[in-house]
């Protein structure tokens, strides 16, 4: 979890802490990089039509805006992977700018998990877990919802460490 | 609607004259709950982006999330726009509409 350090944000991860950072980040890449299907909820979900009533107008929209936000997208999840040790465990530091990279791409990655995983607002996250885990401990499920619940516990402490904004 | 033994007379007028000042309406950001992005996220997305204070961006964030919705910026259409494509960028649900 990340705490503050001068004017960085500091955290130490562990092995598999580093593994599973990759992971995500990684995946929202191939996400946005494999010709992005926009029937994907996940899709609609990072790149929502902005008139939905008005189908020509959002679809124009997109038509303007949509590589710059995409590489953008890209740009952040890479701040992740760029700042994590290349294998085994280690320390990351962020100052401002790497910090806001980190918030706007764990969040991607909670978005785009938390689509797949059918998260509602009534979802109970604890309650989630035990139901998946004595259905299977050892399914894609189980493994899913942690790394969703970590990635929102890595997010709270980041933006905790962040300094105050003026 | 058929539309061809319509009557021409006096109505048409009327939608006229209300719709002519409807076009000077403002436009607005609206940004819509969400079950995932957490609520300190959104707060400090609403202070970064809009320079809101501490205390209004917080007070926008619970009207999201406890109506559902709230607008998060008036103006010109353009600039909604803008707004709504910079909250995506951070992964905010917004839309944009007429005010």
């Amino acid at each position: 979890m990340f705490r503050r350090n001068g004017s960085q944000c500091v955290a130490t991860f562990a092995v598999d802490e580093v593994r599973v950072l990759r992971k995500v980040a990684g995946e929202v890449v191939g996400l946005l990089t494999d010709g992005m299907d926009h029937g994907d909820p996940v899709v609609s979900r990072l790149f929502p039509d902005i008139y939905p009533d008005r189908p020509d107008d959002s679809a124009e929209f997109r038509l303007y805006t949509e590589g710059e936000l995409k590489t953008g997208k890209i740009d952040q999840a890479g701040a992740i992977l760029a700042a994590l040790p290349d294998e085994g465990e280690g320390e990351v530091r962020l100052d401002g700018e790497a910090a806001e990279a980190w918030l706007r791409a764990i969040n991607d990655a909670r978005l785009a998990m938390g689509t797949r995983l059918d998260i509602r607002a009534d979802t109970d996250l604890g309650e989630e877990l035990d139901e998946a885990v004595l259905h299977d401990p050892g399914s894609s499920r189980v493994f899913q919802l942690s790394v969703y619940a970590y990635l929102g516990y890595l997010q709270e402490s980041l933006l905790n460490a962040l300094p105050e904004i003026e | 609607m058929g539309g061809m033994a319509l009557p021409q007379v006096a109505p048409v007028e009327t939608p006229e004259i209300e719709e002519a000042p409807a076009d000077d309406r403002p436009w607005v950001t609206i940004v819509w709950d969400d079950p995932v992005n957490l609520m300190s996220y959104v707060t400090w997305v609403f202070q970064k982006l809009f320079g809101y204070s501490k205390e209004k961006a917080e007070a926008l964030m619970l009207d999201v999330h406890t109506k559902g919705k709230a607008v998060v910026s008036t103006g010109a259409r353009e600039r909604m726009e803008m707004d709504a494509n910079q909250l995506h960028g951070y992964g905010l649900w917004a839309t944009v509409d007429r005010a």
